[in-house]
């Protein structure tokens, strides 16, 4: 084969991959480069990538008293890592039980699960609002999560993954002497990690990124995610301070990208793992 | 006889079973109730009345609801941007993300390197890029429209003019899923046996194009059908950009569907009737799904 030779083919391959690569990176480079600008510079509009004067101290000061990052960015913390908690602790006993326990009302919750994949929460939230405002509980960490504390597609996933667990360990784990639920907490579990890992990413990705619920339920910034933060950020923003704008992207945008780049090979598995939903 | 004296411990060890199992799954099956299946059926009954928030009663209207949207122009015109927005996304971006990745799959080094780039866009938030984004398409500033004036050419007001507005979040709405959509390709070319490309080669398929034809299409099947739908529905499902940068405008020429859900049901609370165009969107869905359902069926089997 000629994969290693250096053929027109292979280098026109590389070029074309390298310049897309440019382009999708433009936004990030720019993003860096604008941050450090200061708004006479960004107003020039010049392409030049490096600032003449750096002014990241001031747009990431500007950036960080208008609206407290730390906040929003432990408010999503705080809501993802709920979110996630409760999904894999009411899922799993329940994929569990439709997977490998004698259980009647199986077909009839699948038929719910595939159901509940078609209703995404955009549906779902009018009557929610409704019912989260006559209850008194909008603007609450309660409110961002609890109607996530379902997941169809985890109950989905996770009952895929189950099927395949053998029988014989299961067995086993019963004339041990094990009771159901230890034998969910401590066989079933520990041998569910690829899946739960890719939902995790799946969870936290949907979640650290969901502006339209936030939007619904939360007026007060004391509970805003990183979304809805940066579009208060926008709001109180007067004119294009466009200099403390990147500052505020940069900051937000910052901790996913991390943790992408450090675990992107789990992020890609899980991403395929569970793409089915989008 | 001694059969049935036998059955009897299992009887009640399987009655015992499915209570366990009932157990289990009780905090789901209450849960799906509560936040999927009952607001559900709710927002179908609110679709048939002139519910409010604030104010106190409601009646039943029928299908007046559905009746005002057929002759809604906001709705109307939310309907056909978003249709165009996803005539756009859904075709470019899959395009995009196959050719990216049979091109990082037939590439040797750097591989994981235009893999990361590449999927970034799916990492980072939305708001926030759509915000760099504002900030590219920018009419006077933005880097876009300064590169584009080095060629003599006058760019447009992207995001504010309402003939280029739709293209603006197009293109933000491609970079953002050509990542996500070339994985799961990534991931379907991975499958395909090599011995494939073999035998094809022995039947004579020579050339390049031969081969994708002949082996990687039709073996990408079930995959692009997939991608497909998964596309379309997020697509169908832009709100983000929308609100972050356009809010519907200027003059309603990006207008789209969960947007102008979202702005009557949250903004104006007209509940009754947002929930209305709520049933119309779920209904989309449904089609969406139905018809990959069917497809599946029929055309991408291969044994």
């Amino acid at each position: 084969m000629s994969a290693h030779s250096l053929s027109l083919g292979r280098i026109l391959r590389f070029a074309i991959l390298t310049l897309g690569a440019l382009i999708f990176l433009a936004p990030y480079i720019f993003m860096i480069s604008t941050a450090g600008k200061a708004q006479s510079e960004i107003f020039s509009s010049s392409l030049t990538l490096i600032p003449e004067q750096w002014s990241y101290v001031e747009n990431f000061t500007k950036a960080l008293s208008r609206v407290s990052m730390l906040t929003l960015l432990l408010n999503g913390v705080i809501v993802c890592a709920m979110i996630f908690v409760v999904q894999v602790v009411v899922a799993i006993p329940c994929a569990y039980a439709m997977a490998k326990l004698k259980f009647r009302a199986a077909r009839l919750m699948m038929v719910l699960v595939m159901l509940g994949l078609l209703v995404p929460i955009h549906a779902t939230a009018l009557p929610l609002y409704v019912a989260f405002d006559r209850l008194a509980v909008l603007n609450s960490y309660t409110a961002l999560v609890a109607p996530f504390s379902i997941s169809v597609f985890a109950i989905f996933l996770f009952l895929q993954f189950f099927r395949a667990l053998p029988d014989d360990l299961i067995q086993a784990a019963r004339l041990d002497g094990m009771s159901e639920i230890g034998i969910v907490a401590r066989v079933v579990v520990p041998n569910a990690w690829p899946a739960i890992t890719a939902f995790a990413i799946f969870s936290v990705v949907a979640h650290w990124n969901d502006l339209f619920w936030p939007l619904v339920v939360v007026s007060n910034q004391d509970y805003a995610t990183p979304p809805l933060g940066l579009l208060f950020f926008r709001a109180a923003e007067a004119g294009d301070d466009y200099g403390a704008l990147m500052a505020a992207t940069l900051i937000i945008t910052l901790p996913l990208v991390a943790a992408f780049l450090i675990a992107q090979k789990r992020f890609v598995e899980g991403i395929t793992m569970t793409g089915l939903k989008g | 006889m001694a059969s049935i004296a036998m059955d009897m411990p299992i009887v009640a060890a399987d009655r015992r079973e499915a209570r366990i199992a009932w157990l289990l799954a009780a905090p789901a099956i209450t849960l799906l109730f509560l936040f999927i299946l009952l607001p559900t059926l709710a927002v179908i009954v609110l679709g048939f009345t002139d519910f409010e928030l604030g104010y106190g009663g409601f009646r039943f209207v029928g299908f007046e609801n559905y009746a005002e949207l057929i002759g809604d122009r906001t709705f109307r015109r939310s309907l056909w941007n978003t249709a165009v927005y996803t005539a756009i996304v859904t075709p470019v971006s899959m395009v995009l993300a196959l050719a990216i990745a049979l091109l990082i799959e037939a590439e040797t080094r750097a591989k994981a390197f235009f893999r990361t780039v590449y999927f970034l866009p799916v990492a980072s938030l939305l708001v926030a890029m759509a915000t760099v984004w504002q900030f590219l398409f920018h009419p006077t500033i933005g880097p876009i429209n300064t590169f584009l004036a080095e060629f003599g050419i006058a760019g447009p007001n992207w995001l504010g003019a309402s003939g280029t507005v739709l293209y603006g979040l197009s293109i933000i709405g491609i970079w953002q899923s050509v990542g996500f959509n070339m994985v799961l390709f990534l991931a379907g070319l991975t499958a395909i046996p090599r011995e494939l490309y073999a035998a094809a080669e022995v039947d004579g398929a020579r050339s390049w194009l031969d081969r994708f034809r002949l082996v990687t299409w039709p073996m990408l099947g079930p995959t692009t059908l997939f991608v497909t739908t998964i596309s379309i529905i997020n697509s169908v499902k832009v709100f983000e950009t929308v609100k972050t940068l356009t809010e519907g405008g200027p003059n309603k020429a990006s207008e789209v569907l969960l947007f102008t859900i979202y702005q009557e049901g949250f903004v104006y609370l007209r509940v009754g009737y947002a929930s209305a165009m709520t049933v119309f969107f779920l209904a989309i869905l449904v089609v969406l799904m139905f018809l990959q359902y069917r497809v599946l069926d029929r055309k991408v089997h291969y044994a």
